[in-house]
Parts: structure tokens; sequence; C-alpha cells
């Protein structure tokens, strides 16, 4: 049952803790979007999601059904439970205001009202300063319904029509987590005109997790990852955290 | 995989204005002044030097953001006439020599937490790039910590990325004697910790001292 949901429009941002136990479910619903996204311990925040662990832990430069997203304290923040698209970009980063007027041109509030152009580095810190974070803590992110791989020779190389109508996301929260997200452009999406699209949220509670779950079994670092997590948690009982 | 651009430096280290041997294990903290040029020399070959570089003027504002430069060279790789860039775009320094052909920025640095993760539970009382990080940081004054520590470069290390999406830690393509040159464009604060891991291949389970050698 959802008990929690939204619609985040394209060029926007979006932040919430996710507590433990409920589930994630970001959808696209044009096959335009691309959910920049950041994750921290809300009760620690350095504590937070770390691309080079999670990459090297599970072998892998995408994120599909079956990764987890790991903090740099060797625990899992957030499993990807559900995945209908298949390649989530880890690597990409996000655009900064020059890329933007590069690519799309100029644009302002005073001519574009609030149509204007943002890139994901102004969403993230309007964002992340709203939970009395900044630049710290602007560390690499998750690009979900984006692909980026790496060719011959390591040229990076955007996938360009990857997204489709309807994907979506699910990610289980193993500890508390606070999800910050925006839905600027892909700062490798070639596209000249600026459209990104919209994601819509929904937040319910989980399923029991199992002993044969599918993303403690994907790899044996992330059975040793949710094991540390458990020590986490086991911590937190009692408290009101 | 075609053959690595290597590229060798015109400078003699008996010019130098400074060396400094980094043993196995240890962090180095060093300013460097807009203009320098800093060499690291893997002395014995296939050693990982986990490296980080803040703008001098505001440390806690301004770091390199290994997203950032892969995705401005569009290339995972660092190698000669890569640029280092902080988050907010800014060359912090550009690679002008290079005898190894290619480093890492996406594999990061080991942590007690992570080799728990990756090798063993039991592995978390070995010591580690990010132990050396945070004393080194701890004991500066320049008000850094472990907020600071975002996505390292490795230099010498050989992490290949295939098109389908792999990522591993594959045997070194380094060597005795082989270096690695850059020179700052703005001031910058390097923090670099030569890498204890013993529980990787990639540099034969034998860590080994490094030399820093700057020209003004």
């Amino acid at each position: 049952m959802t008990v929690h949901s939204e619609t985040v429009p394209g060029a926007r941002y979006w932040s919430m803790v996710i507590r433990r136990g409920y589930v994630l479910r970001i959808v696209d619903t044009t096959g335009r979007a691309n959910a920049a996204t950041l994750l921290f311990n809300p009760h620690i925040p350095t504590e937070r999601y770390n691309m080079a662990d999670t990459l090297k832990a599970q072998h892998t430069s995408k994120l599909t059904k079956g990764n987890m997203l790991y903090s740099d304290m060797g625990r899992v923040l957030l499993s990807i439970v559900e995945d209908t698209l298949g390649w989530h970009d880890p690597i990409g980063g996000i655009s900064s205001p020059e890329d933007v007027r590069r690519q799309y041109g100029d644009s302002s509030y005073q001519r574009d009202r609030n149509a204007f152009y943002r890139s994901g580095r102004e969403l993230f810190l309007i964002e992340l300063g709203k939970w009395g974070l900044g630049r710290q803590d602007l560390v690499a992110n998750v690009n979900f319904f984006s692909r980026v791989h790496a060719g011959a020779d390591g040229a990076l190389e955007y996938a360009a029509g990857h997204g489709k109508p309807g994907a979506y996301v699910e990610l289980r929260a193993e500890m508390d987590t606070l999800v910050v997200l925006n839905t600027a452009p892909h700062p490798l999406n070639p596209a000249r005109e600026y459209a990104p699209g919209p994601v819509d949220l929904e937040i319910r509670h989980a399923e029991p997790v199992r002993e044969d779950d599918y993303c403690i079994g994907f790899r044996p670092e992330n059975a040793r990852a949710y094991a540390n997590t458990a020590i986490y948690n086991c911590q937190l009982e009692g408290s009101h955290a | 995989m075609s053959a690595p651009r290597l590229i060798a430096s015109t400078l003699d280290p008996d010019a130098a204005a400074r060396r400094e041997i980094v043993t196995a294990g240890s962090a180095w903290l060093a300013e460097l002044k807009r203009g320098q040029t800093l060499r690291i020399l893997d002395l014995e070959g296939n050693q990982a030097v986990d490296t980080l570089f803040y703008g001098l003027a505001q440390p806690t504002e301004e770091r390199y953001c290994a997203l950032t430069t892969i995705r401005t060279q569009r290339n995972v790789y660092l190698t000669s006439g890569s640029r280092l860039l902080s988050g907010s775009g800014n060359v912090l320094l550009t690679i002008t020599a290079d005898t190894c052909g290619r480093h890492d920025t996406l594999g990061g640095a080991c942590a007690a937490e992570s080799n728990q993760v990756r090798y063993a539970l039991d592995k978390k009382s070995m010591h580690s790039c990010r132990d050396s990080f945070l004393y080194a940081l701890a004991e500066s004054g320049y008000g850094l910590g472990k907020r600071d520590l975002a996505s390292n470069i490795n230099f010498f290390m050989n992490v290949p990325l295939t098109p389908d999406g792999g990522l591993s830690f594959e045997d070194g393509i380094s060597d005795a004697g082989k270096y690695v040159e850059m020179r700052a464009e703005t001031d910058v604060l390097v923090l670099v910790s030569n890498c204890p891991q013993l529980n990787n291949p990639c540099n034969a389970y034998n860590p080994t001292p490094v030399e820093m050698i700057i020209w003004d």
C-alpha cells in the first residue's frame, strides 16, 4: 500500500528521509527523465553513498536490480529490489550552470519564469542546503534512467534513447536514508532542447526481507555489507532514531 | 586496447626543489604552488598512490572531482594531458608527463569498513588509505575531515571498465621507475595515501615506497 506519492517535475528537486523498511519507487513516466540522486545517513550525514565502494565491491560500472547502494562505512543505504530498465548510471555526474548555458543557451528566471534552465549542481546545492549540507557533501551521484559506458580505451559514451516511458526502479531502505534528488538533464545528454522529464515517486512498506533475498544473495560482498548494516541498526533499537 | 600514449619528462630530479620518499602505509600532505610540478615516482612498481587535491584558498569548498574530470575529458582514465578539475569546473592541475599510461579515478580508497565488505568481516583491523587520510587531516590544521574525502585518484592503478558495464581491479601496468607528473594550475593542497592494501593482487600483495619530487 502506498503511503505517499508525488510527482517531481523536470528540472526540479526533492528530498525525504526514507525510513528503514520502506521502499521508494521512482517512475520515469515520459522516458525523458534523469533522476540524479545522493544518499545520506540522516542521523550522521558524513556517512553517505560512496560510488567507489559501491562499484568495486560489486565489480560493476552500472547499477540494476540486485545491486546495493553502499555508504562509505561498509553498510547498505538502499537496495535496488526492482528495475525495469537494466542500467542506471553511477559515473556521469551532474551538469554545472556553465554546462547548461553552453548546451542549451541563455535562460533566466527574469525571461523564462519557472521554465528557466537549471543545472544539476544548482538544484543539488539548493536541496542539500535545506539539510545543512553543501559543497563538501556534493559527492559522486547516481543517475537513474541514464546509461553511460566506457568504450574502447575508456572513452565515455552516453546512450541516447535509453529511457523508456513507464520505466521504474524500486529502492528498499536497509537503514534510514536521506534521499536527495534532482531532475535536471543528464550532463552528457546531447539534446538541444531543454526538456527533462518528471518522475513519479511512490513510497510503501517493504515486504519482510527473506533469507533468500535477491539483493543480499547477489554478491558475497552484499551479504557482508547487509550484516554490517544489521549491526548498525541494532544500536538504534529503542531510540527515536 | 591500443597502446597508451607515453610522455616522458624533461625535468631533472637533481634540479628539484624537494624530494621525499613516502613509505607504504604513510600519508603525505603538501602544498603545491601554481606553476610547480609534482612527480610521483613508482620506485618498485605497481604501487597504488591514492591522491586527493584541494584548492588551497578554500580547501573545504573546492576539491578534486573525479566525475567532473572524466566527463569533461570524456574518458574514464587519466594520462598525459588530462586536466584534473574541481567540482566547480576549475582546473586544479594538468598531467604533463606519464610513463605508466593510465591511472584510475573510479576505484576509490580502501577503508577498514570497505575491506570488511570486499574481503572478509575480520579484515577490519588492517591498515587502510582512509585511516591515513583521516589521521593526516586531523593533525593538519586545514579544517578538513571525513566530509572532505571524496573520490580520489589512484595513480598507477589499473581499474578497467568494459562496455557491458563491468569494473575490476586488474594487475598493474606500472613498473619500477615509472612515473606521472602534474603541474599545479592554481595553489593546491595534495593529500596522498601510499596504499597499504594487502588483500589485492594488483600490487602483488606487496605495498612499496614511492618518491615525491617537486620542481619550482
